[in-house]
C-alpha cells in the first residue's frame, strides 16, 4: 500500500445521507476480477443517464471538481454492503479523503486496508466544510498532524480530527497487515494447539 | 469471582490470539466462507505475495451472487459471470479448499449452506466477504463481514485484527401475535434504532419473543443486523441450537457432541453482566411490517400510510424523505394496501430457507398470483430445494403462477438475470431496499415472506392475516 502524504486539493461537495455501497458502485461492475478500473463507474447511477451519458448536474460532472482528491458527505456513508470495490472505485477516481459525520462499520475499515483516509466529524462542522467545498476552496488534509485547513475571504480555517492510532500509522507507513500478523505466527500456532485441547471438535471435522 | 460476561466478550476472550501494543488485537478465525465476487483479488494477492492459505479445510467456497436461476444446464452465459466462477473454482484447486459447484446439489447462499452443514457452530468466529455473514450469529457463533483485502488476510492467517465492539442488548419481550414473523421482528428494530443506529455494536437479541423464533427465524433477525448498522448480532445458544446441528454433516461427532453441547451452553451472557446499550421492544406491538422508502429504516406496519415529508422536523430527512418517495413512486398519505406491485420475489439469506418457502405456500395454496404480476421463489440452497419438493411446495407454487427457480442470490442483489426494470415495483423478502438495489429504477418493498405471497395473489401490498 502506499503511503499516505498531505493532500491538497478543492473537495467534492455530496450532501447526502446513507450513501449506499450500490450507489457508490453498483452490482453490474463486480463481476471484475480486478482492483482497478472501477473509478469510470463510481456513483454511476447518479453520474449517467440511462444512455451511459453524464448528467451535468451531478457533482462529479462538473468541471472544477475533475481533480478533487476529497469527498465530503453526509452520514452513515458507505452503509450496505462489504464490497472493497467501493473503496476501490473511490480510490481509482482519485479520492483518498472521506470527510463525514459517521461512516458505516465495514466500509471504514476498508478504506484503511486501500490507503482512503475517512475522517469523522460533527454533523455542524461536515456542514461548514460542504459550504466551503461548494465555494471551491482548497483544502489541505494534514494526517500526521490531523488537521484539515482551508482559506476563505485571506482567514485560515483549521479543524482538527480524532483517529486510532493504530490506523493513522498503518496509513502513514502503507503497512502491509498481513505481513505483520505472519510476524507472529507462533502466538497464532500457540493458539491453535491450546484451542486444540480445548474445543477439540473445531479440528476433528474435517471439510470434504 | 471473576466479571459477568456477554456471550460477545466470552467469544471474543476464547478467540484472542495476541493483543497488539496499538490496542488492537489478533482474533482467530474458526472457519471461513468464501464467494465467487469478493474473492478473487484476494487469491490473487497471496499469489503476489507468494503466500498460501493457512488453513484451507476451515474454509468453504461455493458460488451464488452471480449464478443462473434458470437453464443451470447450459452454465452461465455471461462472460465476466463465469470468469469470475471458473476463477473461484481454479482458486479452490489450486489451495485445496472446498467448492461447492453449480451442479452439486448442496449448492446455494453461503449462509444458507454454512448452518446447514453444520459448518456453523457455537461459539465459534464465521467471516465471509458479505456483509450478511451477520446471519450466523442466530447460532451464537461471532459472525461478520469482510472486505477483500481481509478476506485475503483471513486466508493467509486464519486470523483477523480487530478492535472490540460494544455491546447491545435488543430485548423483545412478549409474545409476537398470530402472522407476525421474525420479518417483522427485525423490520420493526430497524425501523426503532435506524440503520446507523448498531454502529459499533455487536447487538445481542434476547426476550421470549426471540427464545420463541425457529433456528430459521434466528437467522432472519441476525441476518439483518447489518441493516441496523451492527456487524454482527448474536443470540445464545440453547436447546434448539443443538437438537438443529445434530447429526449435520460438520457438525461434531456423536463423540464430542456432549462436551461441544455443554461448552456452547456455558457461553451465554451471566447474569448481571453489563452491556453498553439495551433497546427493549413489546413483540405484542409488532403487526406486519413493509418498507415504504430507499433505506432499510423506512418501515410502516400494513395498515399504515405513506409518510408525509411534510411531517418530518430534520431538514436533512425531509429532503431525503422527498427524493425517496419521488423514486419510489408514492405519494405521501396513500393506504400502504393500495400500492400495486409488478413483481415478487420470495428468497435471499434473509428468507430464502424451508420455514419461509412454507410460510409462502400457505398463502399461495388453492389461490392464483394476480394477472399483471410475475412472482419467482428461489430456494437458498440445493437442500432447500429439495426439501421442498419433498413436501410438495413447488407444486403449489406452480399451479398457483409463482415460478420455481434453482438456489441462488439471484433478484436480492440483481447481478445475474433476475432483476427489476425502470420504476418495477417488487414485494421482496430480501434484506436491501436502496435506489437501484434489484435494477436500476427498481422499487423495492421489503416484507416476510407471507406478506410477499399475498401481494401476488392479491396484486399489491396487502396483510397477509387477512387473506
Amino acid at each position: 500500500m502506499e503511503k499516505f502524504k498531505k493532500i491538497e486539493s478543492n473537495a467534492i461537495p455530496l450532501p447526502m445521507v446513507n450513501v449506499d455501497t450500490d450507489m457508490i458502485i453498483p452490482k453490474q461492475f463486480l463481476k471484475t476480477i480486478k482492483r482497478t478500473g472501477l473509478g469510470k463507474n463510481l456513483f454511476y447511477e447518479l453520474r449517467y443517464d440511462e444512455k451511459d451519458a453524464p448528467i451535468d448536474s451531478f457533482v462529479l460532472n462538473q468541471d472544477k471538481y475533475k481533480d478533487s482528491q476529497i469527498l465530503i458527505t453526509g452520514k452513515n456513508f458507505g452503509c450496505g454492503s462489504s464490497r472493497e470495490h467501493a473503496p476501490w472505485s473511490i480510490l481509482d477516481y482519485g479520492i483518498k479523503c472521506i470527510i463525514a459525520s459517521s461512516f458505516a462499520d465495514i466500509f471504514y475499515n476498508n478504506c484503511f486496508k486501500n490507503g482512503i483516509l475517512p475522517i469523522k466529524l460533527d454533523e455542524s462542522e461536515v456542514t461548514k466544510l460542504q459550504k466551503a467545498a461548494e465555494n471551491s476552496l482548497s483544502f489541505t488534509i494534514d494526517l500526521e498532524n490531523q488537521k484539515i485547513s482551508y482559506f476563505d475571504k485571506n482567514i485560515n480555517h483549521e479543524v482538527s480530527f480524532e483517529l486510532d492510532k493504530a490506523k493513522k500509522t498503518s496509513l502513514l507507513e502503507g503497512l502491509d497487515d498481513i505481513g505483520l500478523t505472519l510476524a507472529k505466527v507462533n502466538h497464532i500456532s500457540d493458539f491453535e494447539n491450546k484451542q486444540k485441547s480445548t474445543t477439540p471438535w473445531l479440528y476433528s471435522q474435517q471439510i470434504k | 469471582m471473576s466479571t459477568p460476561k456477554t456471550l460477545y466478550d466470552k467469544i471474543w476472550n476464547d478467540h484472542l490470539v495476541s493483543e497488539n501494543e496499538d490496542g488492537t488485537s489478533i482474533i482467530y478465525i474458526d472457519r471461513h466462507l468464501v464467494h465467487e465476487v469478493t474473492s478473487p483479488q484476494a487469491f490473487e494477492g497471496l499469489k503476489i505475495a507468494n503466500r498460501s492459505v493457512r488453513k484451507p479445510n476451515f474454509t468453504l467456497a461455493t458460488a451464488d451472487h452471480n449464478i443462473p436461476t434458470t437453464n443451470r444446464d447450459e452454465g452461465i452465459s455471461d462472460p465476466e459471470s463465469k470468469l469470475q466462477v471458473d476463477t473461484l473454482e481454479e482458486n479452490c484447486k489450486e489451495h485445496g479448499i472446498t467448492f461447492l459447484s453449480m451442479s452439486d446439489k448442496r449448492q446455494g447462499i453461503v449462509h444458507i449452506i454454512g448452518p446447514e452443514q453444520g459448518f456453523t457452530q457455537p461459539g465459534m468466529t464465521i467471516v465471509c466477504g458479505d456483509s450478511h455473514t451477520s446471519t450466523h450469529g442466530a447460532f451464537g457463533a461471532l459472525a461478520w463481514g469482510i472486505g477483500t483485502s481481509e478476506v485475503e488476510h483471513v486466508l493467509a492467517t486464519q486470523t483477523l485484527v480487530q478492535t472490540k465492539a460494544k455491546n447491545m442488548q435488543i430485548n423483545i419481550q412478549g409474545e409476537l401475535p398470530l402472522g407476525v414473523t421474525a420479518k417483522d421482528i427485525v423490520l420493526k428494530i430497524i425501523q426503532t434504532i435506524g440503520t446507523a443506529g448498531g454502529t459499533g455494536y455487536v447487538i445481542e437479541y434476547t426476550g421470549d419473543a426471540i427464545k420463541s423464533l425457529t433456528m430459521e427465524g434466528r437467522m432472519t433477525v441476525c441476518n439483518m443486523s447489518i441493516e441496523a448498522g451492527a456487524r454482527a448480532g448474536l443470540i445464545s445458544p440453547d436447546e434448539k441450537t443443538i437438537e438443529y446441528l445434530k447429526g449435520r454433516p460438520f457438525s461434531p461427532a456423536e463423540n464430542e457432541y456432549q462436551s461441544a453441547s455443554d461448552y456452547w451452553l456455558s457461553l451465554a451472557t451471566d447474569e448481571g453482566a453489563a452491556y453498553d446499550k439495551t433497546v427493549n421492544i413489546d413483540a405484542s406491538d409488532i403487526i406486519p411490517q413493509v418498507t415504504w422508502g430507499t433505506s432499510p429504516e423506512d418501515v410502516v406496519s400494513i395498515d399504515g400510510l405513506v409518510p408525509n415529508p411534510e411531517d418530518e422536523s430534520d431538514e436533512t430527512k425531509k429532503k431525503s424523505m422527498i427524493r425517496a418517495l419521488e423514486y419510489m413512486g408514492l405519494v405521501p398519505n396513500t393506504p400502504l394496501k393500495e400500492v400495486k406491485v409488478d413483481k415478487v420475489f420470495i428468497g435471499s439469506c434473509t428468507n430464502g430457507r424451508i420455514e419461509d418457502l412454507r410460510a409462502a405456500s400457505k398463502i399461495a395454496k388453492d389461490r392464483k398470483v394476480a394477472d399483471h404480476v410475475n412472482a419467482i421463489i428461489v430456494p437458498g440452497s440445493g437442500l432447500v430445494k429439495q426439501q421442498a419438493e419433498e413436501e410438495g411446495l413447488d407444486k403449489i407454487f406452480i399451479e398457483s403462477g409463482f415460478e420455481w427457480r434453482e438456489p441462488g442470490c439471484s433478484m436480492c442483489l440483481a447481478m445475474n438475470a433476475d432483476k427489476l426494470k425502470p420504476q418495477e415495483r417488487c414485494a421482496s423478502t430480501s434484506n436491501r431496499n436502496f435506489e437501484g438495489r434489484q435494477g436500476r429504477g427498481g422499487r423495492t418493498h421489503l416484507m416476510s415472506p407471507a406478506m410477499a405471497a399475498a401481494a401476488a395473489i392479491n396484486g399489491k401490498l396487502s396483510d397477509c392475516r387477512e387473506i
